[in-house]
C-alpha cells in the first residue's frame, strides 16, 4: 500500500485493517503521534487526513490509501501550523505533553476549516482528553488564534 | 520499505552507548536515551561518573559539578536532573535554580533525567525519588550551591588562562569577564579547562542575594514546551533500538492468577508476523514484528488461569470481590480503630454536648489514568549486559529491583528514564504494576531487543488504585455553634501498607493525612484508623491521603456549621484564631473571589448558584479554595475555582499557576465523574469509555493567588488538589440541600 504522509509517499506492507497509528509510529518512525487508548476516546493519536482531524488508532490503513495524511512532525510546514505552535508556546500549554500532539493537530484542523470558530465550534472540535488539565490554556490559545 | 523511510526511523533511534559524533538536532531528539558519559567526543565538558568514581574519599550527593553539568562549546548546558519531568515543570525549575547561581540563562539548558547513582541522591533526607511534591523544596539549596560551584570553576579556569587573580573576575550570563583588561570568554570556551579543576567546597560558596535574582521567582518559560507542541518530546513508549521487536500481553483477569495452559498456542504462533508466544508471571505475551500484530495475537490466546494455592500470601483479587459490597462491609465493621492523633477527651466532650452530629462518609478508588500507557524496552548486548528503558519515579530503586530479578550486577545494567507522559504517582516501584520484568524476560527469550506496550485495557488491570475509605465522624458543638469535638475513624487500608501488603506496627500516615494535621483549634479530637485490607492493589495518587481525607473532613466541618447554624467561612476563621498565616490565607481566597458570598444567588445567566469553601495543609503547603456551582440538567456544573496557596516561597509563578490548574482539573475529575469500580473481581471500566476522566467541557475557570509568606518552602504539584473536592461538595450541599458525603457526584441525582 502507498501512503502519502507529510508530502511524501511511502510503501507499507501491512494487513489492510491495521490502524494507521501503528504504521506511522513503527514503520515510519514518526513517534510524535501518540497511543493513549486505542478506542478513539482520548485523541492522543489525532492526525489530519485530507484536512480533517482523524483518530488514527481506529483508522484502518486501507481507508487512507491515496489521501493526504499529515502528522505533527510537519505541523510547522505551513503558516497556520506555525501560528498554532507559537500560540501553544506563548500560552505555555504543555505539561507532561503526551496529549499535546493530538491537541495541536485537532486545533489546526479546526482553524484550517473554520478560521473564526464560535465557542460552540471550539467545544465540538476540541474534545481530546488531557490528564494534566491544560484545558484552560488550550482554550486561551485557540481563542487568541480565532481572533486572528 | 524505501531507504528514505529507513533513514527516518533511524533518526529516532535511541542510540547505542558509544561515543558518536552526532548532530545537535539528533542529540536533542535522542538524548533521553543516553547515559552519562556517552557524549565525550562532541562536547566540551563531558559528564564524568568514571572520573568521579576514582575519587577515593566519600562525597556529598549534589556537590560534584561534572556529574550534573556539561557546558558545551555553543554555551548551552546539559544538566542531568535528579528528578524526572512528567509535566510538573521540574526540568525548568532546576534550570532556573542552577542557572541563577551559575549565571546562565535557563533557556540555554537542555535537561535530562540523570542515571541512577549516589551523586543524584540529593534530597534533604538522602535518597532520590520524584514524588511527595519534594523535588524543589528538598534540593533547592543544594542545587543553588551546585550552580555557584560551577560558576567558580569557570572563573578559576579563566583566572588560570589569563594569569589574573580570580577575585578580579566577574560573570555575565554565559561568560567570564576581566574588567581591568577588558577580556572575556564564554563558558563554552572555558568549559574544557574548568572541568579539570577541583570542585570547590560547595558549603563555602557564596550564594546570590535573593533580591538580585534574575530567574528564580520569575515566570520563566518552560524549556520543554516547544518540543512538546511539535511532537519531538520522547517518552519511553517512543524508544526504539535496532532489531527491536514488539510485545503485547494479556494479563490474568485477576491479580494472583497464573497461567495454567494455553489452548491454542500452536495456532497463534502461526499468525503472520508473530515471533514468539511466552508465559510470564501472571500474564501471557506475544512478540511480533509490529505491536498491533502482537496485540491481536495475544488477545486471541485462550488461557486457562490457575487460582493461587491455599498457602499463597501474595496479593490476590478474588472472584467474589465487588466494590459496592466492600464499602458496605467497611461501614459495618465493628471497632474504634487505632488512634493516630488525639487531644482532650472526645468521648466526654461529645456525651456532654448539647448538639452533636454523626455521619458516615466514603470515597472511591481511582485509576491514575495517565495518558501514556506503560511500556518498557529491554536489550541485552552480546556480553549479557542489559539496557532497560522504563517510566519511573525512582531510578535507583528500579535498578536495584532489576538487579535482584535478573541476578546481574548493577554495573551491568543501564537504566534509561525518559520523560513521563503523566504520572500522578503511577510510576513508583509497585509489585506487578510495570512492564519491565516482562520486557527483560522476553528480550532474553527471543534474543532480540523487545519493547512491551500495555494496552489501556491491560494497564487498567494492573494499575494500582487510590485507596478508598469509609469514615465515621462524630462531632459536638458549643452553645454558639462552634465545634468543640471531632472524631474520625477511617475504615481503610492506606497505600503504603497496601504496597507492603501488611499492616505495620505503626499506622500508615498516608492513610490518614488530611484527617490528621488539620490546623483548626478544636479542643477535643481523635483521629483513628480501623484497618481493613482490600483485594485491590493500592498505590499513591496525586496528593495521596489528602486527596481523600480533606474532602471528608472539610465536608463534615460544613455539616457541623450547618447544625450549629453558623456560616462555614466565619466558623473557619474562628477556628483559626491566633493562626495569622491561615487567617490571612482564608481571607485572601475570599478577596480573590470578590468577597465571601455563600449564596444561593442568581447569576447573570439566570442560574441558581452557591459557593463552598475548604482548606488543606498538604505536603508542607497551605491552601484555601472557594468553588461556585450550579445544577445543570440534574448534574453539577462547577463554574469557578478560586485558590489561594501559600507554599512559603516559589521558583516559578507561571508553573505554580499551571500546577494549580492541573491539580484543580484532577480534583474536579475525582469530585465529579471518576471512580474505579470492581464487580466479580474485575474492573468494570478498562478504558476511557467507561472510566471517565474530566473532559474539557467540565473544566472550571481557575483563579490563583500565590502567597509567599516566607515560611519553610512547601510542595507545589500536589497541594492544590485536596481542597477542591470539599469546596465543591460544600457548595452543592448548600445549593441543593442534599448533603454530599461521597464522591463522585455523578452518582447523585439532583433536581434541575
Amino acid at each position: 500500500m502507498e501512503l502519502k504522509i507529510n508530502g511524501s509517499t511511502h510503501q507499507v506492507d501491512a494487513a489492510p485493517e491495521t490502524p494507521l497509528l501503528w504504521l506511522i509510529r513503527e514503520d515510519l518512525g514518526l513517534t510524535g503521534t501518540k497511543f493513549g487508548c486505542g478506542l478513539a476516546q482520548c485523541g492522543a493519536c489525532t492526525v489530519m487526513v485530507d484536512g480533517m482531524a482523524v483518530r488514527s488508532c481506529v483508522t484502518p490503513v486501507e481507508g487512507v490509501v491515496g489521501r493526504e495524511i499529515r502528522t505533527i512532525e510537519s505541523i510547522e510546514s505551513d503558516a497556520l501550523g506555525q501560528r498554532v505552535v507559537a500560540a501553544w508556546v506563548k500560552h505555555q500549554v504543555a505539561q507532561c505533553g503526551y496529549c499535546q500532539s493530538g491537541q495541536v493537530m485537532a486545533a489546526t484542523a479546526l482553524l484550517q476549516r473554520t478560521p473564526r470558530p464560535t465557542d460552540a465550534e471550539i467545544a465540538a472540535a476540541m474534545t481530546n482528553l488531557c490528564r494534566c488539565g491544560t484545558y484552560n490554556a488550550i482554550k486561551t490559545a485557540i481563542h487568541e488564534l480565532a481572533a486572528g | 520499505m524505501m531507504d528514505s523511510e529507513h533513514a527516518s526511523v533511524r533518526d529516532n533511534l535511541f542510540p547505542d552507548n558509544k561515543p558518536v559524533n552526532i548532530s545537535r538536532r539528533k542529540f536533542l531528539l535522542a538524548s533521553a536515551g543516553i547515559m552519562a558519559g556517552a557524549l565525550v567526543i562532541s562536547f566540551g565538558i563531558p559528564i564524568q561518573p568514571a572520573r568521579a568514581a576514582q575519587m577515593p574519599k566519600p562525597f556529598v550527593p549534589g556537590t560534584r559539578v561534572p556529574a550534573f553539568l556539561e557546558i558545551r562549546p555553543d554555551n548551552t548546558a546539559r544538566l542531568l536532573s535528579p528528578f524526572i519531568e512528567g509535566g510538573q515543570g521540574i526540568f525548568t525549575a532546576l534550570a532556573q535554580i542552577i542557572g541563577e547561581e551559575l549565571d546562565l540563562d535557563p533557556a540555554q539548558f537542555v535537561v535530562e533525567n540523570a542515571p541512577p547513582g549516589d551523586d543524584y541522591k540529593v534530597m534533604e533526607k538522602g535518597g532520590r525519588f520524584t514524588g511527595g511534591s519534594n523535588s524543589v523544596r528538598s534540593s533547592y539549596t543544594t542545587m543553588r550551591k551546585l550552580g555557584a560551584a560551577g560558576r567558580l570553576m569557570l572563573m578559576q579556569a579563566a583566572a588560570n588562562e589569563w594569569k589574573v587573580p580570580v577575585q578580579q573576575l566577574t560573570t555575565e550570563p554565559g561568560k567570564v569577564i576581566h574588567q581591568p583588561s577588558g577580556r572575556s570568554a564564554t563558558y563554552g570556551e572555558l568549559a574544557t579547562a574548568a572541568v579539570a579543576l577541583p570542585v570547590p567546597d560547595t558549603d563555602a560558596v557564596a550564594l546570590r542575594d535573593p533580591a538580585q535574582f534574575r530567574w528564580i521567582g520569575k515566570p520563566v518559560q518552560r524549556i520543554d514546551v516547544r518540543d512538546k507542541s511539535t511532537g519531538k518530546a520522547m517518552y519511553t513508549i517512543d524508544a526504539r533500538v535496532e532489531n527491536m521487536l514488539y510485545a503485547a500481553v494479556q494479563h490474568a483477569p485477576r491479580l494472583g492468577l497464573e497461567v495454567g495452559s494455553l489452548r491454542n498456542e500452536a495456532h497463534v504462533r502461526q499468525i503472520k508476523g508473530v515471533h514468539a508466544v511466552e508465559w510470564l508471571s501472571g500474564a501471557v505475551a506475544v512478540v511480533a514484528d509490529r505491536w498491533w500484530i502482537a496485540k491481536r495475537a495475544v488477545e486471541a490466546l485462550q488461557v486457562d488461569w490457575l487460582e493461587p494455592g491455599p498457602q499463597s500470601t501474595a496479593r490476590y483479587m478474588s472472584a467474589e470481590f465487588s466494590t459496592e459490597a466492600f464499602v458496605k462491609h467497611l461501614g459495618e465493621l465493628p471497632g474504634e480503630g487505632e488512634t493516630a492523633e488525639t487531644k482532650g477527651d472526645v468521648g466526654s466532650a461529645i456525651s456532654g454536648a448539647g448538639k452533636t452530629v454523626s455521619a458516615v462518609y466514603h470515597t472511591q478508588n481511582l485509576n491514575h489514568a495517565q495518558l501514556e500507557p506503560p511500556s518498557a524496552l529491554a536489550r541485552f548486548d552480546d556480553a549479557g549486559n542489559l539496557e532497560v528503558w522504563l517510566p519511573n519515579q525512582a531510578p535507583d530503586l528500579f535498578l536495584a529491583d532489576i538487579a535482584r530479578q535478573t541476578g546481574l550486577d548493577p554495573s551491568r545494567i543501564k537504566l534509561h528514564s525518559p520523560l513521563l507522559g503523566g504520572f500522578f504517582g503511577r510510576h513508583f516501584l509497585y509489585p506487578n504494576a510495570s512492564p519491565y520484568p516482562q520486557a527483560i524476560q522476553l528480550a532474553k527469550a527471543v534474543g532480540r531487543p523487545v519493547k512491551v506496550i500495555w494496552s489501556r485495557e491491560e494497564e487498567f488491570l494492573r494499575d494500582v488504585l487510590r485507596p478508598l475509605a469509609v469514615v465515621r465522624f462524630r462531632g459536638a458543638l458549643d452553645a454558639q455553634g462552634t465545634p468543640v469535638a471531632i472524631e474520625a475513624i477511617s475504615v481503610t487500608e492506606g497505600p503504603t501498607e497496601g504496597i507492603a501488603n501488611k499492616h505495620g506496627a505503626q499506622l500508615d500516615p498516608t492513610a490518614l493525612e488530611g484527617l490528621t494535621g488539620k490546623r483548626y483549634d478544636i479542643p477535643h479530637k481523635r483521629i483513628a484508623q480501623l484497618y481493613q485490607q482490600t483485594h485491590v492493589a493500592l498505590g499513591y495518587w496525586r496528593s495521596v491521603g489528602n486527596s481523600i481525607n480533606d474532602f471528608l473532613y472539610e465536608a463534615f466541618l460544613d455539616e457541623l456549621a450547618d447544625t450549629g447554624q453558623v456560616d462555614p467561612y466565619e466558623m473557619r476563621l474562628k477556628l483559626l484564631r491566633g493562626n495569622d498565616r491561615l487567617t490571612h490565607l482564608l481571607q485572601e481566597v475570599a478577596a480573590l473571589s470578590g468577597g465571601w458570598k455563600r449564596g444561593p444567588f442568581t447569576a447573570e445567566d439566570g442560574s441558581r448558584r452557591a459557593r463552598g469553601v475548604a482548606m488543606a495543609s498538604p505536603f508542607g503547603t497551605e491552601t484555601a479554595v472557594i468553588a461556585e456551582v450550579s445544577i445543570e440538567h440534574g448534574k453539577v456544573r462547577v463554574h469557578d475555582i478560586w485558590q489561594a496557596i501559600d507554599p512559603g516561597s516559589i521558583v516559578n509563578p507561571a508553573i505554580v499557576d499551571a500546577q494549580v490548574n492541573s491539580a484543580v482539573a484532577l480534583g474536579l475529575s475525582q469530585t465529579l465523574v471518576e471512580q474505579a469500580v470492581y464487580k466479580n473481581g474485575m474492573p468494570v471500566a478498562r478504558n476511557y469509555d467507561l472510566y471517565r476522566i474530566l473532559p474539557p467541557d467540565l473544566m472550571a475557570k481557575v483563579h490563583v493567588k500565590v502567597i509567599e509568606s516566607g515560611a519553610k518552602m512547601g510542595g507545589i504539584g500536589e497541594p492544590p488538589l485536596p481542597a477542591v473536592a470539599p469546596a465543591v461538595a460544600n457548595a452543592v450541599s448548600h445549593l441543593t440541600g442534599q448533603r454530599i458525603r461521597s464522591m463522585p457526584l455523578s452518582t447523585y441525582t439532583f433536581d434541575t
